[in-house]
């Protein structure tokens, strides 16, 4: 076992946690993230071997799907891999011995930094940060949008909760952006 | 005195009272009142002084058309310039101010410049200030500028916070008036998500002005019972105090909603302002209609105010400029304000109408056929003049005079897509054309439907069209439904002195002379005599403007022409579009992994794109940069270094076909690199010239990992993309950025290895032998963390870039220090960095400009001829590749202290020194603290054959001259030893 | 302005990055007798029309396609949206 102590994507040694009125904005660094790809030609191979890894059907276009491992749809036959750090930390690894050759598999953990949202006023917040259309996200939805001119992925757990992945190295600016939405909206 | 003009009835909260200053004087108002209402009911009709001529001026309408009754809000770092009374929601506490006077606003020094006014007319400043030239920076624009204008800025940031936000509908509604309503109640009933916005921060419209009645309730009655439904429909958002001030492609309107305007003080955290971008599929313009003014003889004076206004005033907001008021009117709706006022205790002194046969009343005077000539009253109206039919002439005393010359539809959003309106005779004035946004549809009195009982008609039309409902039409409640009755009247005969636009003093008299002047077109007329231009947009001027040109040049309104209306409908403060988007936050900030760590360490950052890298490491004691930088090159040569190099771009290359797609995309071979081996790569544009560069890495037959330039990374990733799915579409391959993922430290020096050794897993053997230069591979490191390490160079120096997940960099670099101190390891940063790339002659940044070759940069062989590639095709073109094209060079000045400048240029040491003598210029320049000399990068004609040549390097902006030396571009290990030791 | 992405629908421009004329797609072969006059026309010829043009968009902030977008450069209407993938495979480009 290493001795390199991490530590979070907004620099510190536990995860930050701010509430405003209804709504809680937690950093996740708990999460271990591979992408996956499908190779040319092997595209119903890599999404049953996908299937088959998640418990679920490959998600479909802005869908995501599984349980302890989930995959979100990330572009055409592209998806993300997210699961618990503790336990897979080396997801990338198991990714690829799962789907073998049918696709590209890119370790993806430490790119992004996540925000989990719960509460019940979550859409007021949402539609001061991004041009998502609220109306068509409910549980089981995930979009790539712009927030503050950063490229993040919003998933949508349920009308109370949401998980923003935004790149690690933005995570301050992305808090910044949430936490000010959060205080403007509530 | 407290609110002497204060009428009965009205929409305000009397059981309120609030206090406001208005020039330092303390007034009293009520909740429902604007600054405009306010004043008024306390008697004030002197509001401010004009642009020009420092003409007093007061209130002119009870809307944001109001060109005269602009103030200064607020104070401290909040004073917030030229705001509309008529439209400022009246709050405890409110500040305002005057604007343009001095030293007071009943006694203003600048007043003079109303007796000159034969000299200031239209196009005075281009026919007075032409010459002398010099003259305009030093004595005109100064004096101009004092003398003109209107409110002046606080020279403070505005401490309050600004949102942007976006929201999405089916049917966007612009207008809560009868219309607006009605079609807000279709749409919603029918369960279509709708938003309904209006200016106002009462919604009603007209219907809040009116005494009609709508069903069996009063006008205002019905306006506040179908709001009080709307609320209850979770598929309508109501959006009041919300302006919607553009049409924008596809169906997008920008809104700016004034969250925090009517308070004294916001809450922390909440936005003064927000401006929406709001998504529609279909939206509905319901924007009204705007009483338009006649032109006469000092109509100026403060008190003399569109009758619809007045109307407003005393109808809601229960105040009369004045116990004494006339009419002056060329239609029927100017008659209705008469009967109001009267109504309501207003003696109406008389109704003059400029038609024969005017409606009799016999509760005041009705003078037909008569037309006002003139008035009287220094800061406020005392007497009007009035012309009767027999030709004599009648004085009539009082306060206030309402004008009514009939109504302009509110067009304004229907030509924000260039779409033109069209002229319609019945209310001569414009309605909109057939060219409307697409998915806007108009009703009510923006589309010329002006009677009450015809807007809420074609609002539920509209609606039901718009989102193409099939139900049955609602029952609608019966309503006001008068023809319109009114005689085209612009001008009173003979008028000179008569204003047009108010806002920035056009009279009659200047677009007759603009006219006379040779100024033809509507759009001339405008920019000469800038009309329209002021911060209303001539929203009473327009119209009547073009009318008086159209006379003069004897066509008619529709051939004189119309002149279109631009985004913003308002005036929109310029916080409100930056939004959040300031300061700090104007751009999304990108930290390294050892960001923290570097600021402990009190590390100079700088940005470098949205990055914020260190610079340099200063020690205490260390009171000039160039001291710490030149301390990081030589201890880094000497022993070691460490320097975070995670911007680079890392793009992940899988598939079958990886090779073979990097072999297209770089300029040199890649299918022959062994797993494990790392190579230099140099990417071309198609045109030839160099876009990047960078290496690649094989992890795997199918997998690389390729690094690009911080400033690229993007780019890079673009063109890649482009490559794969637009000229390639069948190659097996895939990419994705893991710039973010891998924490990158750049360990360079000749100990590099030995700290390297010291942290990396003993069953990884790193020796000169296992892992020679270029050589790249899986690791593991303190106790088995996964890490990447390539043994590349930027610096010249035995190097190697090592890599760990990004949470775990802090913790790496804090071990590399630690664990480096034996060797008196230092962390350098980018001066560091680029001193050592510029000693070993590698372009970077500088070199890459977009005008460089791979000849140019000394790099012709790596591009193969043997393949496909971007860019090789076009980079043989004849003018690329002439023997004496630009070459890379080191500039070496003969003195060593003296400075080579970047940006500097080449010339030979005799002849002339001018572009057609250039010989080249210097890309880069740096203090080598190991060669002890200032040194540069450069590119030079035939450079490659001029070594030891001497040179002048000039550079005429800065007054330099400096003897140099042409030398090899590495100045440093020239052989590469040191790389591969 | 709004494009109606083929797999995610309707998303607004500013996710997008404006690249310019499909023409870009059809890359001459290097290896023809022409090559460096077909390079210069593909390289530095455009049609430029005041109406309906063919044009490159990459989804920068979404999905990261690559979009041939028909769009007429004087209203702005935006007729046919389809995966530049698909065109260039159409258009015969393989490997």
């Amino acid at each position: 076992m290493h001795d390199l102590i991490a530590i979070t994507a907004l620099g510190g040694s536990e995860p930050q946690v701010d509430t405003v009125g209804g709504i809680t904005c937690r950093e996740v660094p708990g999460v271990a993230l591979a992408s996956v790809a499908a190779r040319m030609g092997q595209e119903t191979k890599a999404s049953k071997a996908l299937a088959k890894l998640i418990g679920a059907p490959a998600p479909g276009i802005g869908q995501y799907a599984g349980d302890t491992v989930t995959a979100f749809w990330a572009g055409p036959d592209q998806w993300m891999i997210e699961a618990p750090f503790d336990t897979h930390e080396e997801l990338a690894d198991q990714v690829k011995s799962a789907l073998g050759g049918t696709a590209s598999v890119t370790e993806q953990t430490d790119g992004w930094t996540r925000f989990d949202l719960n509460g019940d006023q979550i859409p007021a917040v949402l539609e001061l940060l991004s041009m998502l259309d609220l109306r068509n996200i409910d549980a089981g939805s995930v979009a790539r949008c712009s927030i503050h001119h950063i490229g993040c992925f919003v998933l949508c757990r349920s009308d109370e909760a949401f998980s923003i992945y935004g790149p690690r190295s933005s995570a301050g600016s992305l808090h910044h952006a949430i936490v000010t939405a959060m205080r403007s909206a509530l | 005195m407290t609110q002497s003009n204060r009428l009965s009835g009205g929409q305000i909260d009397r059981n309120t009272t609030v206090n406001f200053q208005f020039d330092n004087h303390n007034y009293t108002a009520h909740p429902g009142d604007t600054l405009g209402s306010a004043l008024l009911a306390n008697d004030v009709r002197l509001i401010g002084r004009s642009f020009k001529y420092h003409r007093p001026r007061g209130l002119l309408t009870a809307g944001s058309e109001e060109p005269n009754g602009i103030v200064e809000l607020r104070s401290g770092n909040r004073q917030e310039p030229n705001t509309r009374a008529t439209t400022t929601e009246m709050f405890d506490g409110l500040e305002a101010q005057s604007q343009n006077r001095w030293p007071s606003l009943k006694f203003d020094a600048l007043g003079v410049n109303d007796l000159f006014s034969n000299f200031l007319s239209a196009g005075f400043y281009y026919k007075t200030f032409m010459w002398p030239a010099a003259f305009w920076e030093k004595v005109y624009e100064p004096i101009i500028r004092r003398a003109a204008g209107l409110g002046s800025l606080s020279m403070e940031a505005d401490p309050d916070e600004y949102d942007k936000g976006f929201r999405h509908c089916d049917l966007l509604i612009i207008g809560a008036g009868p219309s607006g309503l009605m079609a807000a109640l279709t749409a919603g009933r029918a369960g279509a998500d709708v938003i309904l916005a209006d200016e106002d921060f009462r919604f009603g419209g007209r219907l809040n002005s009116e005494t009609f009645s709508v069903g069996d309730q009063s006008s205002s009655d019905w306006a506040e019972q179908a709001v009080a439904e709307l609320s209850s429909m979770p598929n309508v958002r109501l959006m009041a105090r919300t302006t919607v001030i553009g049409a924008f492609d596809h169906g997008i309107y920008g809104a700016v909603e004034r969250t925090g305007d009517h308070v004294a003080t916001l809450p922390a955290g909440k936005p003064r302002q927000i401006l929406w971008r709001i998504y529609t599929k279909k939206a509905l313009l319901c924007a009204g209609s705007t009483e338009r003014p006649i032109a006469f003889e000092n109509n100026d004076r403060p008190g003399i105010m569109m009758a619809s206004a007045l109307r407003t005033y005393a109808n809601r907001f229960a105040a009369t400029a004045s116990q004494r008021v006339a009419i002056f009117t060329n239609n029927d709706d100017g008659h209705r304000t008469a009967a109001d006022l009267h109504a309501k205790g207003v003696h109406v002194c008389a109704v003059i109408d400029v038609r024969e046969d005017a409606p009799v009343n016999y509760d005041y005077e009705v003078l037909s056929g008569a037309q006002v000539v003139n008035t009287k009253g220094r800061l406020g109206l005392t007497f009007v003049e009035v012309a009767l039919p027999d030709g004599s002439t009648r004085t009539l005393e009082c306060g206030a005079l309402g004008v009514s010359g009939g109504w302009n539809p509110n067009v304004h959003l229907t030509c924000h897509q260039r779409g033109r309106p069209v002229w319609n005779d019945d209310l001569a004035a414009f309605v909109p054309g057939p060219n409307l946004p697409v998915g806007l549809t108009v009703a009510g009195a923006a589309n010329g439907v002006m009677s009450t009982q015809g807007a809420l008609q074609s609002g539920a039309e509209a609606a039901a069209a718009a989102l193409e409902l099939s139900v049955a039409q609602p029952v609608l409640p019966e309503a006001e439904d008068a023809p319109i009755a009114q005689k085209p009247f612009w001008y009173v005969e003979g008028c000179k002195r008569a204003w047009l636009d108010q806002q920035n003093d056009v009279t009659v008299k200047d677009v007759k002379l603009s006219y006379q002047e040779g100024f033809r077109s509507v759009e001339h007329l405008k920019r000469y005599t800038t009309l329209g231009m002021a911060t209303d947009q001539g929203k009473t001027s327009n119209i009547s403007a073009l009318a008086i040109m159209a006379e003069v040049a004897g066509k008619s309104i529709p051939e004189t022409g119309t002149t279109i209306f631009r985004p913003p409908y308002t005036p929109v403060p310029i916080s409100t579009f930056a939004g959040r988007m300031k300061g700090q936050e104007f751009h999304p900030t990108r930290l390294t992994p050892s960001h923290y760590w570097a600021k402990e360490r009190d590390a100079v950052f700088v940005e470098v794109g949205n990055w914020l890298r260190a610079q340099w490491f200063p020690l205490p004691g260390e009171t000039h940069w160039r001291e710490s930088v030149d301390r990081e090159v030589r201890q880094t040569r000497a022993s070691v270094g460490v320097c975070d190099c995670t911007t680079l771009g890392k793009i992940d290359v899988q598939g079958a076909d990886a090779a073979d797609f990097l072999n297209r995309v770089y300029a040199n071979g890649f299918a022959k690199l062994p797993v494990g081996k790392t190579r230099y790569g140099l990417m071309l544009r198609e045109d030839g010239m160099v876009m990047d560069d960078g290496t690649a890495a094989r992890l795997a037959e199918d997998h690389f990992v390729v690094t690009t330039t911080t400033a690229n990374a993007v780019n890079v990733y673009r063109h890649m993309e482009f490559v794969r799915q637009c000229l390639f579409p069948d190659m097996d391959v895939q990419l994705i950025s893991t710039t973010e993922s891998w924490a990158q430290y750049a360990v360079a020096g000749p100990n590099s290895r030995k700290l390297l050794q010291k942290i990396v897993d003993p069953e990884f053997d790193i020796s000169n032998h296992a892992f020679p230069f270029m050589g790249c591979g899986n690791i593991t490191v303190c106790g088995g963390l996964r890490a990447r390490l390539f043994r590349i160079s930027f610096s010249g120096e035995l190097a190697f870039e090592i890599a760990v997940p990004s949470r775990h960099g802090d913790a790496l670099m804090r071990r590399l220090m630690a664990e480096g101190e034996e060797f008196d390891v230092v962390p350098y940063g980018t001066e560091a960095l680029g001193v050592m790339r510029i000693e070993k002659g590698h372009a970077a940044g500088n070199e890459l400009n977009g005008t460089t070759t791979a000849l140019n940069l000394g790099l012709g062989k790596m591009v193969s001829k043997k393949k496909d590639s971007i860019g090789s095709t076009l980079s043989e073109r004849e003018a690329l590749v002439e023997p004496d094209v630009l070459r890379l060079v080191g500039i070496k000045p003969v003195s060593p202290e003296e400075k080579v400048t970047a940006g500097g240029h080449l010339m030979n040491t005799t002849g002339p020194v001018d572009a057609a003598h250039d010989q080249g210029y210097v890309t880069s320049a740096a203090y080598s603290p190991i060669l002890n000399s200032n040194i540069g990068l450069g590119l030079l004609k035939d450079g490659a054959n001029r070594m030891g040549e001497k040179m002048r390097l000039v550079s005429p902006l800065t007054d330099l001259t400096v003897e140099v030396e042409i030398v090899s571009a590495h100045f440093v290990d020239p052989e590469g030893e040191r790389l591969r030791a | 302005m709004i494009i109606n992405h083929p797999l995610l629908g309707p998303r607004d421009a500013s996710e997008f990055t404006y690249l310019g004329d499909a023409s870009l797609i059809n890359r001459p072969d290097w290896q023809a007798e022409d090559a460096a006059e077909a390079f210069y026309e593909y390289g530095y010829l455009r049609d430029n029309p005041a109406g309906e043009h063919q044009e490159l968009w990459y989804h920068e902030a979404g999905d990261r396609s690559w979009l041939v977008v028909t769009r007429d450069t004087t209203t702005h209407e935006i007729s046919k949206v389809e995966l530049a993938r698909d065109v260039a495979r159409a258009r015969g480009r393989s490997k």
